[in-house]
C-alpha cells in the first residue's frame, strides 16, 4: 500500500502550487511520504543536491533518486504506482490531450498573472484581460464536462486546481472574480475542492494573498 | 494497432520542433503526408487543428490533432508502441529523466540560442554567448561518458536536442564562437546521432539554415 515515509520524500513549500500538484497526486494514490518544507530565501543543501539544474521545488526523492518538475513527477507517480487511482488516461490520444492542456496551464497561468501583479493602471488592466482570456480558453475546453478529464478527476484537473488558491488571490489583486467571470470554472473548482486530496494540499487563499501582497509591494 | 496510412504532419521545413517529429516518425518507419506551412499565411487546416497556439508542428492521426513537439514524440512512441525502436526507456525513473532533459532543451537551449541572433550590441551578445555555452555544458554534463542523453539508447531527449545542431554553424558565424571546440562531447554526440538515418536524412544542411536566418535578418532590416 503506502511506501515507508523515508522511501518517498517531497521537498516543497506551503505556498507553491506546483508542490500542491505533487501532494494531490500522492494523496490520490494513497502514497505516504515525508514532507520537507523548503525556505526559498535560503535554499537547503538537500534541495541544491537534488535539483542542481533549476534549484526549484517541488522535488520528489524516491528511494534516494530525485525527480524534478511537477508534471514530470506526476507522470512518474502514475507509471511507478500502477495500482490505485489512475492519474492519466491509458489511451495514447487522450494522454496527449491531457499533456497538451497541462502544458498550456504551465505556459500561461503563472506568467500571465505576473504581467498584472506588479503592474499599474492601463498595463495592469491589459494584463488582467489577458489572464482572464487564458481562463476562458480553459473554461471552453472544460465545456459541459464535470472534469477536464471527463467523468472523473484527472491530470489536467490536478494541473489546474493546484493554482486555485492563487487564482483567488490574483482575483483580489486584479479585481476580478472567478465566480462571476468564469462561472463554469468556479463550479468545477468547487467540485474539485470537495476531494480530500485537493482540500488538504491547497494553501489558504487568504494566506496566499497576504504572501503575494508582501512580495509585490 | 495504429495504422500508418492516415498520418499528416503540418510543419515548416526549418523548424527544430518539426524536425523532432520527423525524426521520431522516421525512427518508427511511419509513412506520412508532409505538408509545408507558410507561416505568414497559415492554412485553414492548421488553424482548425491547432486553434490554441496556431503553431507547427501538428501531427494529425486519423483526423485527430496532436500538438507540441515533445508531446507528439511521446504520442508517436505510444500509438506505435509495437514498432521498434522505443523512443523512451521502459524504466519510470529513466522516463522521467528523458522528459526532464527534453523539457530542458525547450526551457534553456532554445531561449539561449535565439538570443545570439536576436540581440544587438556587442555587450549583450557576449552575455548571450556565455549563457548559451553554459547551457550546452550542462547538457554535456548530463551526457557524461554515455552515448546518448539518457541511458544507452537514442530517445526523446536526443530527439529534442539534435535538431538544434543545425543551428550550430549559424550560431558560430553570427556569434563569432566555436561551439564544437567549447563542447567537444556534445559535438561527438551530434556525430553519433548523425550516423542514424532518421537524423542524417531528416536534418537540413546547416548552411541552408544559415541562409534562412540571414534572409530573415535582411527582411527585418539588419
Amino acid at each position: 500500500m503506502s511506501s515507508t515515509e523515508s522511501e518517498v520524500v517531497v521537498i516543497g513549500s506551503w505556498a507553491s502550487m506546483y508542490t500542491s500538484r505533487v501532494r494531490i497526486a500522492l494523496a490520490e494514490k494513497s502514497i505516504g511520504y515525508e514532507f520537507i518544507e523548503e525556505d526559498l530565501s535560503n535554499r537547503s543543501p538537500l534541495l541544491l543536491k537534488h535539483n542542481p539544474i533549476y534549484k526549484k521545488i517541488p522535488v520528489m526523492i524516491h528511494k534516494g533518486k530525485p525527480i524534478c518538475e511537477s508534471l514530470i513527477i506526476v507522470q512518474y507517480i502514475h507509471e511507478t504506482w500502477k495500482e490505485g487511482y489512475p492519474l492519466l488516461p491509458s489511451d495514447p490520444y487522450l494522454k496527449s490531450q491531457a499533456a497538451f492542456w497541462a502544458d498550456y496551464i504551465d505556459k500561461h497561468i503563472y506568467s500571465g498573472a505576473k504581467k498584472f501583479l506588479l503592474a499599474k493602471g492601463e498595463e495592469k488592466q491589459k494584463g488582467v484581460e489577458e489572464f482572464l482570456g487564458y481562463l476562458k480558453v480553459l473554461e471552453s475546453e472544460l465545456g459541459e464536462k464535470p472534469y477536464f478529464n471527463g467523468e472523473s478527476f484527472g491530470f489536467v484537473d490536478m494541473a489546474l486546481i493546484c493554482f486555485y488558491s492563487h487564482i483567488i488571490a490574483f482575483g483580489k489583486i486584479g479585481n476580478f472574480s472567478v465566480e462571476k467571470d468564469t462561472p463554469k470554472l468556479f463550479a468545477w473548482a468547487t467540485q474539485c475542492m470537495k476531494r480530500e486530496s485537493v482540500s488538504k494540499a491547497l494553501a489558504d487563499p487568504n494566506k496566499v494573498y497576504e504572501s503575494l501582497i508582501a512580495h509585490t509591494s | 494497432m495504429a495504422g500508418s496510412d492516415d498520418v499528416i504532419l503540418l510543419d515548416f521545413w526549418v523548424s527544430a520542433f518539426g524536425l523532432r517529429v520527423r525524426i521520431a516518425l522516421a525512427e518508427k518507419g511511419i509513412h506520412y503526408e508532409y505538408r509545408e506551412e507558410n507561416l505568414q499565411n497559415k492554412s485553414p487546416l492548421l488553424l482548425e487543428m491547432n486553434p490554441v497556439h496556431k503553431k507547427i508542428p501538428v501531427l494529425i492521426h486519423q483526423g485527430k490533432p496532436v500538438c507540441e513537439s515533445n508531446i507528439i514524440v511521446q504520442y508517436i512512441d505510444e500509438a506505435w508502441h509495437d514498432k521498434s525502436p522505443s523512443l523512451l526507456p521502459s524504466d519510470p525513473y529513466l522516463r522521467a529523466q528523458a522528459r526532464f532533459w527534453a523539457d530542458f532543451v525547450d526551457k534553456k537551449v532554445y531561449e539561449a540560442a535565439k538570443k545570439i541572433w536576436m540581440t544587438e550590441g556587442e555587450e549583450d551578445r557576449q552575455v548571450a554567448k556565455k549563457e548559451l555555452i553554459e547551457v550546452l555544458k550542462v547538457l554535456e554534463g548530463q551526457l557524461g561518458e554515455k552515448p546518448y542523453m539518457v541511458g544507452e539508447s537514442f530517445g526523446l531527449a536526443d530527439i529534442a536536442m539534435i535538431p538544434f545542431s543545425v543551428w550550430f554553424h549559424t550560431l558560430n558565424e553570427i556569434g563569432k564562437m566555436n561551439i564544437e571546440r567549447e563542447c567537444p562531447k556534445l559535438a561527438a554526440w551530434v556525430n553519433r546521432c548523425m550516423e542514424r538515418e532518421s537524423v542524417s536524412k531528416t536534418l537540413p544542411h546547416p548552411h541552408k539554415f544559415y541562409e534562412f536566418v540571414l534572409e530573415m535578418q535582411k527582411k527585418k532590416g539588419h
